[in-house]
């Protein structure tokens, strides 16, 4: 068990050193990739079913107890996002083999995913707030070169929007950071729940913390782009190849949206009429102006960029309504209606990470594929895609219907078990607004569609005259395609089994509320009482 | 001592913000680095200052004779410096090579990819 939490980080850095003897040779440096991200994936599903039979799992690095420790844990949140980190992971080393140039694999493009996805892993399994800096950190230096690999205009001039952006939300969460280990002590997530759930705060200290949670909300909102913070998204997302922005739109605003969640239902509950309402409100805005400014644009990675935006809305509904389940009224049954739809709303979060995952990497692969066909990604210049590859369309339209919660794809349940809570708990606001976004998701899905796939190619277009380029491109989509039928597949096995998907999501919904068990789990009470005893003994010392 | 160190870490935020606020990618970079020197002062401030001394042990006993200083806010501050030193060392090579593609150092003129 302890190792099982140690080797999704270990991996890939295992990987990435032994990609870098292998720096000259592409091809081998595609195998090992290739073949790492596989083993990962292996690796992370043990992990998954380990949890899911045993409970929370945690293990403290050098046996030092928790609170001193270094402390990695894994509830079945974390577990779930590090198989969907590493699926995602091995899709885009798949798709990689024959999408990426030779001057980005000639610079290291294999070795920085695997950093990356070692950066995200930890990130997910950290039990400590400082070492989620560190993995952050980690995380961002690897999406930093990745993004500016190449060294294109575009790339550059988005790349410096995404960095700037980024550090001023590092710097604000590392004060956070150190203003909370000021308050408190301790910077281990379980003590710190503990802690804040067994003492009373002062007025004072309940002042502090909500400053404290609005840092860590302006911190983790400029990861997770949500409104007002989203900007550096759409400027940098759709410069660098295809295959990059995949796994940036898949993981790394996911990650941002994870670290709100942890601390939003482990440390910051100590008023959550204010803080979930803030962040409700945030929601209902992100998916407006996402899906806006998606309607306004007419690049298909642009389109796609802005939805990510839309859909972060929805996860983060689901956290803001699940404060009827965070902190009860007095005296409220476990099983009281506006507890249950709580629960409901933030296992509808977990379910729609899972589902966007796989579906917004998807729709970017596919963008991938179409540009690299027809060389541009301007919805006016394209077209003829039904005609030459009714297979990539059907692949298209599978996880674009299900983006836009067409039944009975993946999507329609993840929209609707958060409309369901939503409407239990009287929030008609913003369901109407989820609503409203799906319909204009809807709306955006069908302008690519009638650009891309339905109409003819324009006649100078590269496919319209079966130039060589066109030709040449050709050669080597077969294995780009491979990885989009998987994930397509997916969504819709995710669609027809919603039923025991959605009850592991329960699950870690549960698991979230009563967070007894991840407290227990790296802070055994063995180990509580020793400490107590110890500094009891030392008390009694003359 | 927290009264000074207050004001400093103030000023630091103050003018780390200013800076970035300016058009200019070599004012951006430095407000970066007075922005996360700040937080690291921050911490240092937060954590507590008292007249401890250095955490050590003296030979023979199993805790320290007098108030010893937190090490741990120095050991997360030390972390933080490393971090940040990467970090700024790849900023500058990027805003570098981003002026040089560019040839212009006029953040409101880098818009190319602005919708």
């Amino acid at each position: 068990m302890n190792l099982l939490l140690v080797l999704p980080i270990l991996l890939p850095l295992l990987t990435a050193a032994i990609l870098l003897p292998a720096w000259r040779h592409r091809v081998l440096q595609k195998w090992i990739s290739v073949i790492g991200m596989l083993i990962q994936l292996g690796v992370a599903f043990t992990l998954l079913l380990a949890v899911m039979d045993s409970g929370v799992a945690a293990v403290q690095m050098g046996a030092w107890p928790a609170p001193f420790g270094i402390t990695l844990a894994a509830d079945l949140l974390a577990a779930i996002m590090v198989v969907l980190a590493t699926l995602k992971g091995a899709a885009v080393a798949i798709y990689s083999l024959t999408s990426i140039d030779k001057g980005r694999e000639a610079y290291g493009y294999h070795p920085l995913l695997h950093v990356l996805i070692m950066g995200v892993c930890g990130a997910f399994l950290t039990g400590d707030m400082f070492n989620l800096y560190v993995c952050f950190e980690i995380m961002l230096m690897s999406s930093f070169v990745l993004l500016t690999l190449g060294g294109e205009r575009g790339q550059m001039e988005g790349a410096i929007k995404y960095v700037t952006l980024n550090l001023i939300s590092s710097a604000i969460f590392l004060a956070g950071v150190g203003i909370l280990y000021g308050m408190t002590g301790t910077l281990n997530m379980a003590d710190l729940a503990a802690m804040l759930r067994e003492g009373d705060l002062t007025a004072d200290d309940h002042l502090m913390m909500t400053v404290l949670a609005m840092m860590f909300l302006v911190a983790f909102g400029v990861k997770a782009a949500i409104f007002p913070l989203f900007f550096w998204l759409p400027a940098s997302y759709h410069t660098p190849p295809a295959a990059v922005s995949a796994i940036f739109a898949g993981l790394l605003t996911k990650v941002g949206v994870y670290a709100l969640i942890r601390v939003f239902t482990l440390i910051f509950v100590h008023d959550v009429t204010f803080t979930h309402t803030l962040i409700l409100v945030i929601a209902g805005l992100t998916m407006v102006t996402g899906v806006l400014g998606a309607a306004a644009q007419n690049e298909f990675r642009r389109i796609l960029s802005f939805h990510i935006i839309s859909q972060i809305g929805y996860m983060v509904m689901g956290l803001g309504l699940a404060a009827a389940a965070i902190a009860p009224a007095l005296g409220e049954a476990a099983d009281s209606p506006s507890r249950l739809a709580g629960r409901l709303a933030l296992a509808g979060s977990v379910f729609y990470i899972m589902h966007h995952i796989i579906v917004k990497t998807n729709l970017f692969l596919v963008s991938g594929v179409v540009e690299r066909l027809q060389g541009t990604g301007q919805l006016k210049k394209l077209g003829g895609f039904y005609r030459s590859w009714p297979g990539l369309s059907i692949l298209f339209l599978i996880p674009a219907f299900s983006l836009a919660g067409i039944p009975p794809l993946s999507g329609f349940w993840a929209k609707f078990v958060l409309v369901k809570a939503g409407l239990q708990l009287e929030s008609y606001a913003i369901v109407i607004t989820a609503l409203a976004v799906g319909l204009l998701t809807l709306f955006s899905m069908t302008k690519i569609w009638a650009a891309v796939f339905w109409p003819d190619a324009p006649e100078d277009s590269p496919m319209a005259k079966e130039s060589e380029e066109y030709v040449a491109a050709k050669q080597g989509v077969g294995v780009m395609i491979a990885p989009i039928a998987v994930l397509a597949l997916l969504t819709v096995v995710i669609g027809l089994s919603a039923g025991p998907l959605f009850s592991v999501a329960l699950d870690s919904a549960d698991q979230l509320l009563n967070p007894q068990a991840y407290i227990d789990a790296v802070r055994p009470v063995s180990v509580v009482e020793g400490i107590a005893d110890a500094i009891a003994a030392k008390g009694e010392k003359p | 001592m927290n009264f000074v160190l207050a004001i400093v870490i103030g000023s630091l935020y103050a003018a780390g913000l200013y800076l970035m606020m300016r058009r200019n990618l070599v004012k951006l970079i430095i407000g970066l680095v007075l922005l996360s020197q700040a937080a690291n002062l921050l911490i240092f401030t937060a954590a507590g200052l008292g007249d401890g001394r250095a955490p050590l042990v003296p030979p023979g006993l199993d805790e320290p004779t007098t108030d010893v200083a937190d090490p741990l806010p120095q050991a997360l501050i030390l972390t933080a410096i490393v971090i940040g030193f990467g970090v700024i060392a790849f900023t500058l090579t990027l805003f570098h090579s981003a002026y040089r593609v560019s040839q212009t150092d006029d953040l409101d003129e880098m818009k190319a990819t602005d919708t």
